[in-house]
């Protein structure tokens, strides 16, 4: 793990600290320098661990590198070493049991890794060396090789493009196995370089690997005769990913640069970071209680020991001399190995099969989220996905608590993102405005729209006539910018290999034709050809658009300015066919402004605020002609910056902005994203469950507004509290003041005079109490966290925080995607340290997901991302609802009960062996023999826990999906508190202490059968163990509430397992063995009258007080629910017919009335 | 690696385990059930309870001490250990008859039987009879496993060599003492008598103990521990046996014979009896204490009023938790009774 980080934190430095140089083809720049071929790793990927030598030592020290494992290897050392009252089998089996499993487990997993690296490594590719063709192995790639690729090969290296078959200069990839996107990506050649690769001789200078696969910085200098070499800078756009696709083209040559492990892929191969869960903090609690009480009873009984043997006569009695070796040992080495021993005898009460069970239980629990069908969302053909593969290679340091899921309960903050996942991303143009005037698109009703999965219906040809408001001209411009600006691309056939797709379309275009990174982007360029202006595509830098009198208009693409969340806008430069040079610039509203000529704002912001409002995504779209002169100085700083290696972004960002500016706003665009199916319903449920929802978003604030109250998150009633950048404009005084007089005011509303109700509780819906919503953006959001004090920075942050904790809902808008992860951690790390859960779908809010404790990808339309760093992804916001309440909840019980039950058996397991050593002279002696001291936790009681662990359901999935308040009942962790475990500590030693002084009493006289015999120490273990086991068990079939065939097979099978294994055990004389000390001890105890009683009254008595509690606790516990006679569902019929997806973000008049 | 899952994941099975719809059976502690079952457990409880205590009572047991504290007790002149074959009297008077089968036991306190070091020096090969460990016994069993460092001890070990040695006769005075039969038959387990324990076949027995020591505290070896009956001599000697069976608690009482004979097969007479004990067995050392106990045992075994008082208890104690939920539930109107 810390060399993981290490290795990240080293991979970061590296982009700015050094670069590396390779010669292309391996030949040097000019032909008398001396070729010193640069050393770099070869192309061999390994992500196998081990080899067939190194693995027993490898994997043993990996196992043992956990603590448990090792605690567990030291008590089997001293078992060996001290002379200690168990075998050392006793806890060395288990272990080797526990150990062999995981090292046969990942010795398997291994050859699979080996194989696919094999597989990887062998696979033969075509290399041009010294212009000939040469088929070699992958791994035999060196950096600096030209490599060729043909259509649907992968790559086998990262490589920088240098000749295409494809006339355009460009290629086809999709890089679906490394984050998911399936869509066709262009990447292009380097720009101007001779295409005879033979002859080529050039150096790449480029930066160190880095991870980042959407990142790369470099330069080719081209070295021509007696010239200087030409320089060309190289992006992201130019290389070509190991383990990316080449599609639609037949086959390209590029040269490899970062090779094997070196390849963004390989280093992008790791782990997500683990985090650490509720249940699992609890766990190493209740460990260190455990370990606590393990010492104070080995320390108490080391010390009685020796008190004890002072007394005359007790420490050597005739009868029980001790050895030469015993009497001359020193004697407080002594002291320490009968420390040791009673720790070795005591130390049961910390198994190895907890970690085993609770490791299986976590592993198989989460197929259950992986196999509910209610998950399955037919559109996109696959249901949740929990993300284990970190398990597996997490299970290298063997029986990590490696999973999540019982995060999924107990969660007090949600996170959410709006755009994709409380709405479907699924734009649709609504209207527009070109300058001042509004063009509405009337045709398309609401009732319409919402049976359409598109949006807009290409054939309506009326729609082509616009009002007729603003001048031709303008609208002209407009449409044309909507055409221009943009990255769209126009999907070819995929039959079509030739690259001449292009010519062939001729408008008819289905709405599927435009592939693009953000559905914005298509979402416009479909609302422009709606207006008659169809975009054709790109072929070979020149962008052609068809205009309304169906001329295609070529415009030469001369650079794109692109997009980035921090711009929040995008351009282009375009040349015309007559030769103007325009910039068309679309963006944010926020960024526009400030970079257009004011008295054009003024007529277009109130329709931008309107559409906001209304829930409309708006974009503002502006334009500048460039001079001739002007853009030659443009197109300089442009090419400089992006040869530069150091701060390549910087540079360019700086060089955007100049040029960005005193632009004209020609108009703007409204783009509606209709919300999820049921996210209004999910919310609601959320809320109901005492979940805080935060919606942190990028958007505006009156978009997001309006989804908040889409989504109920803000209700009629809400008081909204607002904490934006308009409301801090307050003329005269500075911000961070008017922000100060805000909190304050906020806090004194919010907090002073709300009623004390803690969050969790109770809070009714009824108007005596008011709700608050609280709305901050991003720029006041880095006022409040980044104050310019540190006093007042915590301040602030105090004030926000107590605030937001007692609003029903946050909406933080204008986020970055940084941020978001801000807010996450700030309320992660606030006091009672809350569960956090985000959820959201594209690539900026994986920060925050990661950042969270359960991330929650949604498998939405702006890529992979999200979920390939989640610990679920979901199809549909709606099914977070399940999810939380009914699976989590599940989840949690299960586990937390597993945990509980784990601590009370174990210790009623030991407690009768501690007291047994008041009678044995605190010589160690274990009450219980061997083989019951083995078994008990692996075979006696181990399986109905498992198996409770992953079936009960102690109340139904419908009615814990229907009633989202019970999931309040575990809130805040509320099964593995100290309460709870107070409770079942105090049983565990209620049932400990009844078993042993019970069988005490009984053996008073220790003649219990009517022969006049006696019994004796190993009958005194077996009937304590009898006793223990039925309770144990009886105990678990008590707390279960949903007896299946499984429970009722485990349980009845246990207690069955536990006799017949007695008799056996019992009943034979093993020749492995010493001493037969239990040969018919059992069938002799079986024999007695008065043990079959005793047995029975303890069970009852140790039960009595848990069915009392039962029948008490019932009238108020949630089981009541369960008498539902409803709740038995046929099986496979779904309760839930699916509800309609809420067509529209709401009905007009719901919403525009606020603000 | 890439995640195939991703693109062929299919919709899940529609099983009722995984949907973990699985049919299932949802019982309910309600009063209706409950407070009849407490019912019924308890009356049940309260009459196992006082069957137990009956039987219990029923049961006469006669404990004395001979460990010779009190100088007024005959045993006091064995007990200082001085005198060797220290033979003592202890005197008894039944009023009434001790009825039933009569058994010997003697107990004696503040023994650690259970001690880890007492109860794992044993070698279980020697004792099963296997003569290889006659001559290379277990090294468990030091000190007692060589006498001078190279003559095997057999049997070896510390619960061996301590086996209690004392013997009892006893005799009721009529006129004369009548020596009271005492049969040693049956006082150990079954199947440690026919199973566990077994002697070398070799014949005479005593050849199989050629060239091993008797454990230095017995006064005579193994093979002659009872030479009256073959069957009950050398490693399945009863006494022997029920010595080496551990007790679990530190006072402790072992069956040591069954009163037999036609006079006393059915109690001993109302009378005055002795017991003429060879005071061999050294416990004052430890402070610990030695008895005889007479018993007469009945199907719940000897004389144990914890159960019977215990089941009583609880037996009560359920009825008259039922009765009071049945008060409060009554009051309440059994709110979800059915």
């Amino acid at each position: 793990m810390l060399r993981r980080c290490l290795n990240r934190l080293l991979g970061r430095d590296e982009r700015r600290a050094t670069s590396r140089t390779i010669y292309v083809g391996h030949r040097p720049c000019h032909e008398a320098e001396v070729f010193i071929p640069p050393k770099f790793c070869d192309n061999r990927i390994v992500s196998s661990k081990y080899t067939v030598w190194n693995f027993l030592p490898k994997n043993l020290f990996e196992q043992f590198r956990r603590i448990a494992n090792f605690y567990f290897l030291i008590i089997f050392l001293v078992q060996v070493i001290v002379d200690t009252p168990t075998s050392p089998v006793t806890s060395g089996l288990p272990l080797f049991f526990v150990i062999t499993v995981t090292a046969i487990k990942q010795g398997y997993e291994d050859w699979l890794r080996h194989k696919a690296d094999n597989e990887v490594n062998k696979y033969l590719v075509t290399v041009l060396e010294d212009g000939k063709e040469i088929k070699t192995e992958s791994e035999k790639i060196k950096v600096g090789d030209v490599v060729e690729v043909e259509e649907d090969e992968t790559f086998p290296c990262d490589l920088i493009l240098l000749k295409s078959s494809r006339e355009d200069e460009t290629c086809f990839v999709t890089t679906a196995s490394l984050d998911g996107e399936s869509n066709h990506k262009t990447h292009y050649t380097v720009p101007e370089m001779d295409k005879d690769l033979r002859s080529l001789r050039a150096t790449i200078e480029c930066e160190e690997p880095q991870p980042d696969l959407y990142k790369f910085v470099g330069r080719m200098d081209i070295y021509m005769d007696n010239q200087e070499p030409a320089r060309r800078s190289l992006g992201p756009e130019n290389l070509l990913l190991k383990g990316a696709t080449l599609k639609n083209t037949q086959k390209i040559f590029g040269v490899a640069v970062y090779s094997g492990m070196e390849t963004k892929m390989a280093l992008n191969y790791q782990g997500k970071s683990q985090k650490r869960s509720a249940v699992e903090k609890s766990i190493n609690a209740f460990l260190l209680v455990y370990l606590c009480i393990l010492v104070s009873k080995a320390l108490i009984c080391t010390t009685l020991k020796y008190v004890w043997q002072t007394q005359p006569g007790q420490d050597e009695p005739w009868y029980n001399q001790k050895t030469r070796k015993d009497k001359d040992g020193n004697q407080y080495l002594k002291m320490f190995t009968d420390f040791l021993s009673f720790m070795v005898l005591f130390n049961f009460i910390i198994p190895v099969s907890m970690y085993v069970t609770v490791e299986m239980q976590k592993f198989l629990g989460s197929f259950f989220i992986a196999w509910d069908r209610d998950f399955f969302d037919p559109e996109i053909q696959e249901g949740a996905l929990v993300n284990t593969s970190d398990l597996n290679e997490e299970l290298g340091q063997a029986l990590l608590f490696s999973h999540s899921s019982d995060h999924l309960a107990a969660v007090e903050y949600v996170f959410t993102d709006k755009t994709g996942t409380l709405t479907q991303n699924n734009m649709e143009f609504i209207e527009c405005c070109i300058d001042g005037f509004q063009y509405k698109n009337k045709e398309p009703s609401y009732t319409e729209r919402s049976s359409e999965v598109d949006g807009v219906d290409v054939t309506d040809g009326p729609v082509n006539q616009l009002q007729q408001k603003a001048g031709m001209d303008k609208e002209e411009l407009f449409l044309r910018a909507l055409c221009l600006c943009h990255t769209v691309q126009v999907k070819e056939q995929a039959d079509q290999v030739d690259g001449h797709g292009g010519d062939q379309v001729d408008g008819g275009l289905g709405p599927e034709g435009f592939i693009a990174s953000s559905p914005d982007e298509v979402a416009l360029v479909m609302g422009a050809k709606k207006y008659g202006f169809t975009f054709l595509g790109m072929q070979s830098n020149t962008m052609r658009v068809m205009n309304r009198d169906k001329e295609v208009e070529a415009y030469q693409l001369l650079h794109v300015l692109n997009f980035d969340p921090v711009r929040r806008r995008m351009s282009v430069i375009v040349k015309s066919a007559s030769g103007q040079i325009m910039l068309f610039c679309k963006g944010a509203d926020s960024s526009i402004f400030p970079r257009v000529r004011q008295q054009e704002v003024d007529r277009i912001r109130m329709h931008v605020e309107r559409n906001a409002t209304e829930g409309y995504r708006t974009l503002c779209v502006a334009y500048k002609l460039l001079k001739n002169d002007e853009y030659d100085i443009v197109d300089a700083e442009l090419r400089e910056a992006r040869l530069s290696l150091q701060d390549r972004e910087d540079k360019l960002l700086k060089v955007y902005n100049q040029v960005e500016t005193d632009m004209s706003l020609i108009g703007a665009t409204a783009v509606e994203d209709r919300l999820q199916e049921e996210a209004a319903e999910t919310m609601e449920a959320l809320q109901g469950a005492g979940i805080k929802v935060w919606v942190l978003t990028g958007d505006k604030m009156e978009t997001a507004k309006s989804t908040c109250y889409a989504c109920r998150l803000f209700q009629r009633g809400t008081e909204l509290l607002e904490l934006t950048v308009r409301t801090l404009e307050d003329g005269e005084r500075k911000r961070e003041e008017r922000l100060y007089e805000l909190l304050q005011d906020y806090h004194k509303k919010a907090v002073q005079d709300a009623p004390p109700v803690r969050a969790g509780v109770t809070r009714n819906w009824s108007s005596s109490n008011q709700d608050y919503g609280f709305i901050i953006d991003g720029a006041t959001l880095s006022l409040v966290l980044n104050s310019s004090t540190d006093s007042n920075s915590s301040s602030y942050k105090n004030l926000f925080l107590q605030i937001c904790q007692n609003c029903t809902s946050v909406l933080c808008c204008r986020m970055a995607p940084l941020q978001k992860a801000q807010i996450v951690k700030l309320v992660k790390n606030s006091k009672g340290s809350p569960i956090t859960l985000s959820i959201g779908d594209g690539a900026n809010d994986v920060s925050m997901i990661l950042e969270a404790h359960v991330g929650i990808g949604v498998k939405g339309k702006e890529g992979r991302q999200a979920v390939r760093n989640s610990d679920y992804a979901i199809p549909k916001l709606k099914h977070l609802k399940k999810l939380l309440l009914a699976h989590g909840h599940l989840y949690y019980v299960r586990i937390a009960h597993l945990v509980q039950y784990f601590f009370y058996k174990n210790l009623c397991f030991i407690l009768p062996q501690f007291l047994f050593q008041f009678f044995c002279g605190y010589s160690q002696q274990p009450l219980y023999d061997a083989a019951y001291l083995t078994m008990y936790n692996i075979c006696f009681t181990s399986m109905p826990i498992l198996a409770y662990s992953l079936v009960e359901q102690h109340i139904c999935m419908e009615v814990l999906q229907e009633n989202a308040g019970l999931y309040r009942d575990i809130a805040k962790n509320a099964m593995l508190r100290w309460g709870p475990f107070l409770y079942w500590t105090l049983l565990g030693v209620y049932h400990g202490l009844l078993f042993f002084f019970g069988v005490r009493l009984l053996f008073s006289n220790s003649a219990l059968q009517d022969n006049g015999q006696v019994f004796g120490n190993w009958s005194y273990g077996t009937i304590v163990f009898t006793i223990l086991v039925f309770t144990v068990t009886l105990k678990l079939a008590l707390d279960t509430r949903y007896w299946t065939w499984v429970n009722h097979f485990v349980i009845w099978g246990s207690l069955a397992f536990y006799t017949f294994f007695s008799f056996f055990w019992g009943g034979i004389i093993w020749p492995f063995l010493q001493q037969q000390r239990l040969y018919f001890v059992f069938a002799n105890m079986l024999s007695s009258v008065v043990t079959w009683l005793v047995i029975i009254l303890l069970i009852l008595l140790s039960l009595l007080p848990e069915i009392l509690l039962q029948l008490l606790r019932k009238p108020r516990g949630p089981h009541s629910r369960q008498k539902n006679p409803l709740v038995q569902p046929a099986v496979g019929v779904n309760l839930y017919p699916m509800s309609q997806a809420r067509p529209l973000l709401m009905k007009a008049d719901e919403s525009n009335t606020i603000l | 690696m890439p995640k195939k899952e991703l693109e062929t994941a299919n919709r899940p099975d529609n099983t009722a385990f995984t949907q973990q719809r699985l049919p299932a059976w949802q019982p309910m502690l309600s009063a209706g059930i409950v407070i009849p079952g407490f019912v019924l457990i308890g009356l049940a409880f309260i009459g196992i309870g006082v069957a137990l205590f009956i039987t219990s009572r029923n049961i006469t047991v006669l404990e004395m001490d001979y460990t010779g504290v009190e100088t007024s007790s005959d045993c006091f002149k064995c007990s200082a250990g001085t005198i060797p074959n220290c033979l003592c009297n202890l005197y008894f008077t039944l009023n009434d008859t001790f009825p039933g089968q009569v058994y010997f036991y003697y107990g004696l306190t503040n023994y650690f039987q259970s001690h880890r070091k007492f109860g794992v020096s044993v070698d279980a090969y020697q004792l099963s009879g296997d003569t290889y460990y006659f001559t290379n016994p277990l090294n468990v069993c030091a000190p007692y496993q060589f006498v001078n460092g190279s003559i095997p001890i057999v049997p070896c070990g510390l619960s061996a060599n301590s086996m209690f040695n004392d013997t009892f006769k006893l005799y009721q005075l009529v006129n004369v003492s009548k020596p009271v039969p005492l049969d040693g038959r049956g006082i150990a387990w079954w199947s440690d008598y026919n199973v566990k324990y077994r002697n070398p076949t070799t014949t005479p027995l005593k050849n199989a103990f050629n060239g091993t020591i008797k454990p230095p505290c017995w006064p005579k070896p193994a093979y002659e521990l009872d030479l009256t009956d073959p069957s009950n001599n050398g490693l399945v000697n009863q006494d022997f046996l029920v010595w080496m069976r551990r007790a679990a608690l530190p006072n402790f009482r072992k069956l040591y014979r069954r009163i037999t004979g036609p006079d006393y097969a059915s109690g001993l007479p109302p009378g005055n009896y002795t017991i003429e004990i060879a005071y061999n067995y050294p416990t004052m050392i430890f402070n610990g204490r030695k008895k005889v106990v007479l018993s007469n045992v009945s199907w719940m075994g000897g004389k144990n009023d914890f159960l019977g008082v215990a089941y009583l208890v609880v037996g009560s104690l359920c009825v008259v938790m039922s009765i009071v939920m049945l008060i409060v539930y009554a009051t309440f109107k059994f709110p979800e009774d059915g």
